[in-house]
C-alpha cells in the first residue's frame, strides 16, 4: 500500500454533509478505516470461499483413504499433510469448514428470530407482559443450558439439525434483551407517535416503524453471537457430541489432531489456527460494527 | 436488602425444581435406558432388575419417590455402579471440580484484573497494548485448543508438567492456567471499561482535589465503581468455569465430575446424570445469587430496584 488509498484517510464532518451521505453509508466509511475490521472482514471472505470452491478444486475426496500413507507431513502432493488414514487435512479442513460455517449461521439465525420477536414484543407492549417475559429470561440466564444441550445430544442422536436448534435456542437470550431495551427507547419518539396518530395498527408500526430503527444492534450482536455460537458446536464436537463421522467439523479435527498431537502435531496445529483465525475475524469484524454503527456496548 | 435476597431465593428454588422435573421426565422418555446393552438380557433379569430400582412402578410415582429422597439430600443408587450410591460418587468427584474451578477462578481474577488496572492506568501504551492482545487471544482461542497445545509444548516437549493426571501440587498448573485465561479475558476488558468510565467522574476530580494519592484515588475510590461490571460478570463466570472444565477434564484427565457427567450421560446413568445436573445447577445458582448479593452491596442503584 504505497498510495493513501481512500480507506485509510480520516472523514471528516464537513466532507460527509458535503456529500450528504446517509447513516449506512457513513457507517460503511467508519468501518473502512478500522484496519482489523477490515482485515477481518477479509480473511472471513477468503475462508468463507476456500471453503465453499477449494473442495471442488482440489484432486482428493474428504473421504479418500490412502492406509498405505498414514499420517505425513506437510508437503507437496498434500499441503496440509494427511491424517492416520492417509485423508488429505487441507480437504478435510475445507469440508469441515462448511459444516462448523453453517453451523454457526443457521444456529444464528434461530437465534436470531427467537431473541428479535421475543425481545421486540416484550419491548414494544411493556407493563405486566414485559416484566413476565423478561422475569422469565432472567431465569433462563441463570440456568446452566449447556449442560442441556449435553443432555439433549447425548439422548436424542447426534443429528445437525438438532444441533443447530439446541444451540439457537440457548442463544436468543441476550439478543431478547438487547433488541428490548432498543425498542422500548424508540418507541417513545414522535415519529411513533405520529404513526399511532396516523391511525396504524400496532403490529405495522412494530415491524415497519420501529424494528428497521434496532437493525444497527441486531447486525452488531449477529456478527458477535456467530464466534460464539460455532464455539459451542466444536465445544460439543470436542466431547464427541457434535457433528459425528465421517462428516467433520473444525471441532471434530480439532479433537481428532488432539488425541494425535504428539506424533503428528500438524493434526491439530492446522485446524486449531484456521478455527481461532475465523473467531478472531468474526469478533474483530463485530466490534469494529459495533464501533461504526455507534452502538452503545452492554459488553464492556 | 433481605426482601431482595428473599425474593431471589425463591426463584432459584422454583428455578431448581423445574430443572428437576424437566431433566426427570426427559431422561424417561428418550429411547434406551440404563439396562440397554449390546447383547440382549433376558426378560426375567432386566424385570428384577427394574424392580431394584423401582423403575416398575407408574412414571408419577417415581417421580414423586425420587423428589421425596431429593429432599432427604438422598440422590438414589447408581445404575451402572453397583454398590455405589449417587451421593457417593459425588462426594468424590466433587472436591476435584471445585479446586480446579477455584484455582481457575483465581487465575482469571489476578490476571485480568492486574490487566485491566494496569491497561486502563497506562492507557494506548505498550501495557495496554499487550492486556487487549491477551484478551483477544483468551477470547477467540479456544480452551480445546490451548490446552493441547500447553501439554504438547509444557509437558511434552519442556517436560515441566506431567501432561495429565491429578495427583501432585504441579498437576494444578497447566489446567487451572488454561480455564482461567479464558475468563481473564473478558474480566480484563470489563475492569478497564470500567475504570476508564468511572476515572472520569467528578467524584474522582474531587479525590484528586482534595489532595488524596494517585493511590488512594484509585484503590479507594474508582476501584469500588469501576469493579462493578466485573462483578456483574462473575456469575456467568463462574457458570462458563464450572462447564468448561468439561472439556479441561477430558484434556487433562482430571478425575472430576465434569467427566462424570459425560460419561454418565452417554450410559444413561439416570440418577447420577439427575444429580450430577441438580447439583451443578444449584452451585450456579447460588453462586449467581452472590454475585447479585455482592453487585448489590456495591451499588445502592440496583439495590434500591
Amino acid at each position: 500500500m504505497s498510495l493513501p488509498s481512500d480507506a485509510s484517510r480520516p472523514v471528516s464532518v464537513d466532507e460527509i454533509v458535503e456529500r450528504g451521505s446517509s447513516p449506512a453509508h457513513d457507517a460503511w466509511l467508519r468501518l473502512r478505516q478500522n484496519r482489523l475490521a477490515v482485515f477481518g472482514a477479509g480473511t472471513l471472505l477468503v475462508v468463507a470461499l476456500a471453503c465453499c470452491l477449494g473442495p471442488l478444486l482440489s484432486p482428493y475426496g474428504y473421504e479418500e483413504t490412502r492406509l498405505e500413507l498414514g499420517a505425513s507431513a506437510p508437503g507437496l502432493r498434500h499441503w496440509l499433510g494427511t491424517d492416520v488414514l492417509g485423508r488429505d487435512l487441507l480437504v478435510r479442513m475445507l469440508y469441515g469448514g462448511r459444516i462448523s460455517l453453517a453451523v454457526g449461521l443457521s444456529a444464528t439465525v434461530v437465534a436470531l428470530t427467537i431473541g428479535v420477536v421475543y425481545g421486540a414484543v416484550a419491548g414494544f407492549f411493556g407493563g405486566k407482559l414485559d416484566s413476565l417475559m423478561m422475569r422469565a429470561v432472567d431465569i433462563l440466564y441463570s440456568l446452566p443450558f449447556t449442560i442441556f444441550v449435553i443432555l439433549l445430544m447425548v439422548f436424542f442422536g447426534r443429528n445437525i439439525i438438532l444441533l443447530f436448534v439446541a444451540i439457537g435456542a440457548v442463544e436468543w437470550l441476550t439478543m431478547a434483551r438487547i433488541v428490548r431495551g432498543q425498542v422500548m427507547s424508540i418507541k417513545q419518539m414522535e415519529f411513533v407517535e405520529a404513526a399511532h396518530a396516523l391511525g396504524f395498527g400496532r403490529r405495522r408500526i412494530l415491524f415497519h416503524h420501529i424494528l428497521p430503527n434496532v437493525l444497527g444492534p441486531i447486525i452488531v450482536y449477529t456478527t458477535l453471537t456467530i464466534p460464539s455460537v460455532m464455539l459451542l458446536e466444536a465445544f460439543l464436537s470436542f466431547l464427541g457430541l457434535g457433528v459425528q463421522p465421517p462428516m467433520s467439523s473444525w471441532g471434530v479435527l480439532i479433537k481428532d489432531g488432539a488425541e494425535k498431537m504428539e506424533e503428528f502435531p500438524w493434526l491439530l496445529l492446522f485446524p486449531g489456527t484456521v478455527f481461532s483465525l475465523t473467531l478472531f475475524s468474526l469478533n474483530f469484524l463485530g466490534d469494529g460494527l459495533r464501533d461504526a454503527l455507534d452502538v452503545r456496548s452492554s459488553k464492556d | 436488602m433481605l426482601r431482595f435476597i428473599t425474593s431471589r431465593l425463591l426463584q432459584s428454588l422454583l428455578a431448581l425444581y423445574l430443572i428437576v422435573t424437566a431433566t426427570f421426565f426427559m431422561l424417561r422418555f428418550v429411547p434406551g435406558g440404563p439396562f440397554t446393552t449390546e447383547k440382549a438380557v433376558p426378560r426375567e433379569i432386566l424385570r428384577n432388575l427394574e424392580a431394584h430400582y423401582g423403575l416398575n412402578q407408574p412414571l408419577p410415582r417415581q417421580y414423586l419417590n425420587y423428589l421425596g429422597s431429593l429432599l432427604h439430600g438422598d440422590f438414589g443408587p447408581s445404575f451402572k455402579y453397583s454398590n455405589r450410591t449417587v451421593n457417593e460418587i459425588l462426594a468424590d468427584k466433587l472436591p476435584v471440580s471445585l479446586e480446579l474451578g477455584l484455582w481457575s477462578l483465581g487465575v482469571a481474577l489476578l490476571l485480568g484484573l492486574s490487566l485491566g488496572i494496569i491497561a486502563a492506568l497506562r492507557r494506548n501504551t505498550w501495557a495496554d497494548y499487550l492486556a487487549t492482545a491477551v484478551g483477544t487471544i483468551g477470547l477467540s482461542v479456544p480452551t480445546f485448543v490451548i490446552g493441547p497445545l500447553c501439554v504438547l509444548a509444557f509437558a511434552i516437549h519442556l517436560g515441566w508438567f506431567s501432561a495429565s493426571g491429578w495427583d501432585f501440587p504441579s498437576d494444578r498448573v497447566l489446567p487451572s492456567l488454561v480455564l482461567g485465561l479464558a475468563y481473564a479475558a473478558p474480566i480484563s476488558r470489563l475492569t478497564r471499561g470500567g475504570l476508564l468510565e468511572v476515572l472520569h467522574q467528578d467524584y474522582i476530580r474531587t479525590a484528586r482535589a482534595k489532595g488524596a494519592s494517585e493511590f488512594r484515588v484509585v484503590w479507594k475510590h474508582a476501584l469500588r465503581g469501576g469493579l462493578l461490571p466485573v462483578v456483574a460478570y462473575l456469575g456467568p463466570a463462574t457458570a462458563g468455569i464450572l462447564t468448561g472444565s468439561f472439556v479441561i477434564e477430558t484434556i487433562f484427565q482430571i478425575p472430576g465430575l465434569g467427566r462424570e457427567f459425560v460419561t454418565s450421560a452417554f450410559n444413561r446413568d439416570y440418577t447420577l446424570v439427575l444429580g450430577t445436573v441438580i447439583l451443578y445447577a444449584a452451585l450456579i445458582m447460588a453462586l449467581n445469587l452472590l454475585a447479585d448479593i455482592v453487585q448489590a452491596w456495591m451499588n445502592p442503584k440496583v439495590r434500591l430496584e
